[in-house]
């Protein structure tokens, strides 16, 4: 899970680095409020997105008033950056800038470790640091049975080539901001820029957090940073049923069991669907292993809640799984559902009881039902379905 | 022959006494695997009775080991007590430790990983089906059904990718099918897994499936592309998945330009590997191969 800048700034914060003081506005007359509360002079008003080049895109801007910030959140508020919508601001105070850095620390998947990337180059775009200057990006290897103590920071700030006098007072933000990364389970906590003031203070200026959705047992605090009103709706009702499903674009509604298996089934319904006027598949479903046929009923219910749905392809390969809870699924939902019942569906079993399952779908004989035998066949009739 | 486990594996259960643990335990043991023993600290001394088979409780893997002989553990433990229950597998001496449990926080993962590296103890997952050598050993929740032994190897992020590729080959059969899991840190790779298969007389060709996310199949072309000399298909799924959003396993996710299954398949095209459009032109392709 993404956070938002406020957010990050909040749990910067809670954990001793040294942050701005800033306020979230969720309109003009609350930026103006919070503007106020920040003593009226120069405040920056920044559009609370989770995407990168907001400045680039008008996204943030000075003010040396209040009222100068009220403006600025109404001009902020509503836009539309790279498809993501402002719905808030922060209202962040001014700093006198006198030098930016980089810091990041990151999950390595590859090495199976962690990455600390630091640069006395900060603000820019940190990708384009990477390629152009490559040699002004430390990148120092972070054991995870260690972390980041106080040699690992030293390290840091001798590979990325602070200034003497630097090099204490950054080392010891960058442990902090460690503390941020092992205590709440990131597994990415992004600084930039880190500045120092003309008054010498090291503040982290702009924060990006990403944390561990497996970790939430342990962090109860966390849940409430999730942004549930920016979720779609079907994705919020898939979610409160315990479903793992993700809304797209096409008019084939995909069921199917384990998460290999359905992406699978989303590449072979587009790539059937070639021959069937380019449709797509319009989710990802997992319904997960040994699941009964009370969860494949409501996943049936979330696909087909889905306007945008002209057929279902229920795809699944029964390991734990068995068909016979599928098929049972199926039919139970159709009979719940009755006439409301209007989109045809696809079934491909295969695996643990599938004789049985097939038998229980056959025996019900729904119209709205097809069988078909292979994992692309099928695909193809759900493809030709939902362009008919 | 085989990978990492045979008909000699000496298996035991950690979380065998808990719902999924003994559920399990009973098709590894429907389908030939030598279990020996169960770890579960409060019922140290019972046993327990799978159709007839007695399968003794131990109060810890050390204890499990020494009485037993014990070479592999499989852990059907919950993602709180996960790191515990490996750390103490590892500190055991253990050889192999096959981590079947879902939603194991990443920074769990990364430090177990890290200490089974350093104490030399192979680990499988977590997030994973587990392995099998048909015939032989099945360690986690693979169906034993679907197949049976023949000279093809598997390597897959996916389980039920894993599955539908043993049913697609069915007629051909395998020498070891590797769930390696779907988590951004795993214990296995696909590299280790194409290595081992290299090196298994009994293995003639390898199947390797891919997802997004990561850069392991871009790696394991490069792998592939020096050290294999056995003939590899390979397939990858989520050509559809959008950036930025999960797809049920929490390491199969695109960032940017990062992890996207395009370019997962020209790696591996541009490393000789024939890479198919779906599971069945995938297994088309091997068969093809095979019967050359």
């Amino acid at each position: 899970m993404d956070l938002y800048e406020y957010q990050a700034r909040d749990m910067f914060e809670k954990h001793g680095v040294p942050v701005l003081p800033g306020i979230v506005a969720e309109t003009p007359a609350e930026a103006k409020a919070a503007a106020e509360k920040l003593g009226g002079g120069v405040v920056v008003v920044k559009a609370q997105v989770k995407t990168g080049g907001r400045g680039k895109a008008g996204g943030v801007k000075l003010a040396r008033s209040p009222e100068e910030a009220e403006a600025a959140a109404a001009q902020i508020l509503g836009m539309d950056i790279k498809g993501h919508a402002v719905h808030r601001v922060m209202i962040a105070a001014g700093a006198a800038i006198a030098e930016e850095f980089y810091f990041s620390v990151l999950l390595d998947r590859a090495e199976r470790r962690y990455l600390a990337m630091c640069s006395v180059e900060g603000g820019m775009e940190i990708e384009q640091l990477a390629v152009e200057r490559p040699e002004a990006l430390a990148r120092v290897a972070v054991d995870p049975l260690v972390g980041i103590d106080a040699a690992k920071a030293a390290e840091i700030v001798d590979a990325a080539n602070f200034p003497e006098d630097l090099k204490a007072p950054v080392a010891d933000v960058i442990q902090k901001l460690w503390t941020v990364y092992a205590n709440e389970d990131a597994t990415l906590v992004e600084v930039n820029p880190l500045v120092r003031t003309e008054d010498g203070a090291i503040i982290a200026l702009d924060g990006k957090v990403t944390l561990d959705e497996n970790a939430g047992f342990r962090h109860e605090d966390h849940e409430a940073l999730e942004d549930k009103a920016a979720a779609d709706p079907l994705e919020a009702k898939a979610k409160a049923l315990n479903l793992n499903y993700v809304k797209l674009d096409g008019s084939v509604g995909i069921i199917g069991n384990g998460a290999g298996l359905v992406m699978s089934t989303l590449d072979v319904v587009a790539y059937a669907g070639e021959a069937h006027g380019g449709v797509k598949p319009a989710n990802f479903l997992d319904i997960g292993g040994g699941a009964s046929a009370a969860v494949m009923a409501n996943g049936l219910d979330v696909i087909l809640n889905d306007p945008q749905v002209k057929s279902v392809f229920v795809n699944v390969f029964g390991g734990i799984t068995s068909c016979i809870e599928v098929a049972n699924g199926i039919v139970g939902a159709l009979e719940t559902l009755g006439d409301a019942a209007t989109k045809p569906l696809v079934v491909r079993l295969d695996g643990n009881s599938v004789d049985e399952g097939r038998e229980i779908l056959a025996a019900a004989n729904h119209p709205l039902v097809t069988i078909v035998d292979t994992m692309d066949g099928a695909a193809a009739k759900a493809a030709e379905l939902a362009n008919a | 022959m085989s990978i990492f486990i045979n008909k000699d594996s000496k298996v035991i259960v950690q979380g065998m006494t808990g719902s999924e643990g003994s559920k399990h335990t009973a098709r590894m043991l429907a389908s030939g695997t030598t279990i020996v023993g169960g770890v579960n600290p409060r019922k140290a001394g019972t046993s327990v009775d799978f159709d007839g088979t007695d399968i003794p409780v131990f109060g810890t893997v050390a204890d499990a080991m020494a009485e037993t002989g014990a070479d592999v553990t499989v852990l059907f433990v919950p993602p709180a007590f996960t790191k515990a229950a490996v750390i103490e597998a590892v500190d055991a001496g253990i050889g192999l430790a096959v981590i079947i449990t879902e939603g194991v926080p990443v920074a769990d993962t990364a430090e177990f990983y890290a200490y089974a590296k350093s104490k030399g103890v192979r680990l499988i997952g977590p997030n994973c089906p587990g392995l099998i050598t048909p015939g032989e050993s099945n360690v986690g929740i693979t169906p034993a059904n679907i197949t049976g032994a023949g000279r093809i190897g598997l390597v897959s992020k996916s389980g039920t990718l894993t599955y539908q590729m043993m049913f697609e080959l069915r007629d051909i059969g395998f020498s070891t099918a590797v769930g390696i899991g779907g988590d951004p840190v795993i214990g296995t790779t696909h590299i280790d897994c194409l290595e081992a298969f290299e090196n298994d007389p009994d293995t003639d060709a390898i199947v390797m499936i891919g997802e997004i996310g990561g850069d392991a199949e871009e790696r394991a072309a490069a792998y592939i592309k020096e050290h294999v000399t056995k003939p590899v298909v390979g397939y990858v799924a989520g050509f559809e998945a959008p950036e930025g959003k999960t797809m049920g396993h929490a390491g199969a996710i695109v960032s940017g330009s990062a992890g996207t299954a395009q370019a997962k398949k020209e790696a591996l095209e541009a490393a000789g590997v024939k890479v198919g459009k779906t599971p069945t032109e995938t297994a088309e392709l091997m068969r093809a191969l095979l019967t050359k």
